[in-house]
């Protein structure tokens, strides 16, 4: 029951920041500083979770050396900035990165 | 319209290569934008979406959710870091409170997602509807969104937020449910690969992050998100935030002003 009462609880903690968001929107001009600031507030935030779940990760991926987290990082977002028409961009640079990871999971677990 | 069309039809064949080279993005009408946008969830962010929910399902099995709570958890509250949280302090047994408080201390990041997403929407485009359709808003078609709305007709802006949320939301409770019957077959090598996509999806998507200010708000997050969380787990989003974003925004503003004769 626990389970099911925290649930509740996460899952209306989680939509108020959503709710309040769409409510105070239409209050804000995009061409005002307030916008400016808050586009940085949001993503100085997302790349904190970002690097801090590459970093210091809880869970699963805290089974992998950090080295072998930022070497997928490294890789894959080189990918991503390789002009090449085919072999550069988004979904090469993510299974780049994601190949880096497979590699390290596999030669840990031998 | 041939070239229209060509436009469009390329957009679809490889959407990686446009997103380094974009073209304007130019829909017809507010259908086509929606349909543009479930098209365009279906790639890349669908797949890490659902690649990182499959990784929450078999995280719930392992933590001893039940199967019904694990796959809810992303039906409703539908954010990742949050349901990771909910998820291991329920197997540490703190209180329903306790743990709701935690979940919404690290969905505070919603709250200016929306609000540099939304008054993107003009105000005609803007109703009570919204609140419905905010809830498929995740950081994956946030990204999308801030990196494309200003490609298109700001009219068209909603249909296509709207087409791009409802995929993603859509994936997410059948990949948990199939993470979580899945939990313990798949080799965990495949399953570090597939949850590492989802931090790597946003890292990669910086890249194409424009304004200088937001690029120093990136910068100075990489160093304060770790930093912080040594301090304090729960704080440490809202104090990356705060702190880096303030900062970068002054140092561009200052550079700025004093650029200007």
């Amino acid at each position: 029951m626990t389970e099911v009462w925290a649930l509740f609880g996460a899952v209306v903690g989680t939509y108020l920041w959503r709710a309040l968001g769409v409510g105070l929107s239409g209050r804000i001009n995009t061409n005002s500083e307030f916008f400016k600031w808050i586009a940085c507030v949001t993503y100085a935030m997302v790349a904190g979770l970002v690097f801090r779940i590459m970093t210091l990760p809880v869970g699963l991926l805290a089974e992998l050396p950090t080295s072998a987290r930022l070497l997928s990082a490294g890789l894959g977002f080189a990918v991503m900035l390789w002009r090449h028409p085919r072999l550069g961009g988004l979904i090469p640079g993510l299974l780049a990165g994601s190949s880096v990871i497979l590699i390290a999971g596999l030669l840990q677990s031998n | 319209m041939s070239s229209l069309r060509a436009i469009i039809q390329f957009r679809i064949r490889d959407p990686a290569r446009m997103s380094t080279h974009p073209p304007s993005l130019i829909f017809e009408s507010e259908a086509q934008a929606f349909k543009s946008g479930l098209r365009d969830a279906l790639g890349a962010p669908a797949a890490v979406l659902f690649a990182g929910m499959l990784g929450f399902g078999a995280l719930g099995h392992s933590i001893g959710l039940s199967f019904w709570v694990t796959t809810a958890s992303s039906l409703l509250m539908y954010a990742l870091p949050g349901q990771v949280v909910f998820a291991e302090m329920i197997a540490t047994g703190a209180t329903a409170f306790v743990i709701g408080l935690a979940a919404a201390l690290t969905a505070a990041r919603f709250l200016p997602m929306t609000l540099t997403v939304l008054p993107q929407i003009p105000a005609e485009r803007r109703d009570a509807k919204l609140y419905l359709w905010v809830h498929t808003l995740s950081m994956t078609s946030w990204a999308i969104a801030m990196r494309d709305f200003p490609k298109m007709d700001p009219l068209h802006r909603r249909a296509y937020f709207c087409g791009l949320g409802l995929v993603c939301w859509g994936v997410s409770a059948p990949a948990t449910a199939i993470g979580y019957q899945l939990a313990g077959t798949v080799p965990l090598p495949i399953t570090l690969a597939l949850v590492f996509l989802n931090p790597l999806f946003f890292l990669l998507t910086f890249a194409e992050v424009r304004p200088p200010a937001n690029r120093v708000a990136i910068f100075l997050g990489a160093f304060l998100g770790p930093l912080t969380y040594l301090v304090s787990r729960d704080y440490s989003l809202l104090a990356t935030g705060l702190i880096g974003g303030t900062i970068a925004y002054l140092f561009i503003r200052i550079r700025d002003a004093r650029g200007r004769p």
